[in-house]
């Protein structure tokens, strides 16, 4: 069945919230262990490591932007432009995304 | 052109059939020239013909529609048809659903009105202009199609929850300020049945034949729950 | 009711993670080492309190929206499924602030 914008959205948010509840456990647990920071930011030099961060902070955004979205249709006045809040949201990702690929 | 069917109930299988081209040929035409020239068990509903009732909603291409109000030309995926009974709900007969759990629902959210006042009072006033009254009108055409509810993918992942056509229902009597039996609805609508399992995918709001927005009545229904337990009412 | 949590915390989450997102892209500039971060967050009071409250709403984030997808997708009904969550909270809590204090204490 054809799939509007707002499913898409929503998929991404999801997915993006399981990924992220996925990789805060381990995020925490190698903050906690401060005194080996070191060696361990020697391991995330590996390109494949670095990809898989700006895919979590890709997915940080994108959930971000996906919530705002939500909280945006559940509390603003119904207005017909908010059907086209997936397309904000998505924005949104895809600049954090950039701003985080020029850094890295 | 080939329009494939499905045929059967739960279990079938969708069976092709050669349909001559028409100009202005709508949906309900094919399967109704179906029926009365190539296979006559076929079994569908259909009722007014004109966009009214609702009745002939159906599953073309993938889509829940009206089939009376879809024109072949705008759905013809090159040559060919692809025409199902509604998704979601139990299949009796080839393009017919049994559609007692979508009424079920629409009781189970309180969907009816209830007011105070007999025939020996006076009317209550209602200004059609006041921002409330707006809110109802905007939601108040539902037939009870069935294409929303069909549309769900939320209904689809959760069979207690009660659909965007009950929850609109019951947004507009929340609205409505002749009802008197808003706490029990918010009860009836809160929770993992109710609205708060909304995902504003918008399907819904997307597919419904009269422009109709449940997303919009879910997400106020959301807001008016929070505001019921914030005082206390819950 | 947990959509109120839910709602209230992605409010509060909204405004760490801008905060936190910017943070990280500034950071990252020019490389990382463990002492030049630590150098700039040990006895941080300010960047304590900030973080503990992203973990607080983190924790009551995080089960809440884990709970519709599997009640959706895996369709775990049941206490034994809130009761995994409450463990997955409580690790959350825990992990989180343990890494807020390795950090910044």
């Amino acid at each position: 069945m054809k799939k509007e914008s707002s499913y898409w959205v929503f998929m991404v948010h999801r997915v993006s919230g399981i990924a992220l509840a996925a990789f805060l456990p381990l995020h925490f647990w190698v903050l906690g262990n401060a005194l080996q920071l070191d060696s361990f930011l020697a391991w995330t030099e590996q390109p494949l490591v670095k990809l898989g961060e700006w895919a979590i902070v890709l997915a940080l955004a994108a959930h971000l932007g996906g919530g705002l979205r939500v909280l945006a249709l559940e509390f603003l006045p119904w207005r017909d432009w908010q059907k086209g809040l997936a397309a904000a949201a998505a924005a949104l990702a895809l600049a954090v995304g950039l701003a985080l690929a020029l850094a890295l | 052109m080939k329009v494939s069917v499905w045929k059967g109930g739960a279990e079938g299988r969708f069976r092709q059939f050669e349909v001559p081209r028409q100009a202005s040929q709508t949906v309900l035409d094919v399967v109704t020239y179906i029926q009365r020239s190539l296979d006559p068990t076929l079994a569908y509903r259909y009722a007014c013909r004109v966009g009214m009732c609702g009745s002939c909603a159906m599953t073309v291409n993938g889509v829940p529609r009206w089939t009376c109000r879809t024109h072949v030309d705008r759905v013809l995926d090159k040559d060919s048809l692809s025409i199902g009974p509604l998704k979601n709900l139990p299949v009796i007969r080839d393009l017919v659903t049994d559609m007692r759990e979508f009424f079920d629902k629409w009781a189970r959210a309180q969907g009816q009105f209830k007011g105070n006042r007999s025939k020996r009072d006076d009317f209550q006033a209602v200004k059609p202009a006041s921002a409330e009254r707006m809110q109802v009108d905007a939601a108040i055409e539902c037939i009870g199609c069935g294409v929303c509810y069909s549309a769900c993918d939320v209904v689809a992942w959760n069979p207690d929850y009660l659909g965007p056509a009950a929850l609109n229902r019951a947004w507009t009597l929340i609205r409505d300020e002749r009802d008197r039996n808003a706490v029990a609805r918010l009860r009836a609508v809160a929770g993992d049945a109710g609205c708060h399992s909304c995902h504003t995918h918008m399907s819904c709001t997307e597919r419904c034949p009269k422009q109709l927005s449940p997303t919009a009545g879910i997400a106020g229904l959301k807001r008016e729950v929070a505001k019921s337990i914030l005082r206390g009412e819950f | 009711m947990l959509w109120i949590a839910q709602r209230a915390s992605a409010a509060v989450l909204a405004l760490c993670v801008a905060v936190h997102l910017a943070t990280v892209i500034y950071a990252v500039q020019g490389g990382l080492s463990a002492a030049e971060i630590l150098a700039r967050t040990r006895g941080n009071a300010a960047g304590f309190a900030f973080y503990s409250l992203f973990v607080l709403a983190v924790t009551v984030h995080a089960p809440i929206g884990l709970r519709s997808v599997l009640i959706e997708w895996l369709g775990w009904r049941g206490r034994s499924r809130d009761l995994f969550l409450l463990i997955f909270a409580a690790a959350l809590a825990w992990m989180g602030m343990r890494a807020a204090v390795g950090v910044f204490a």
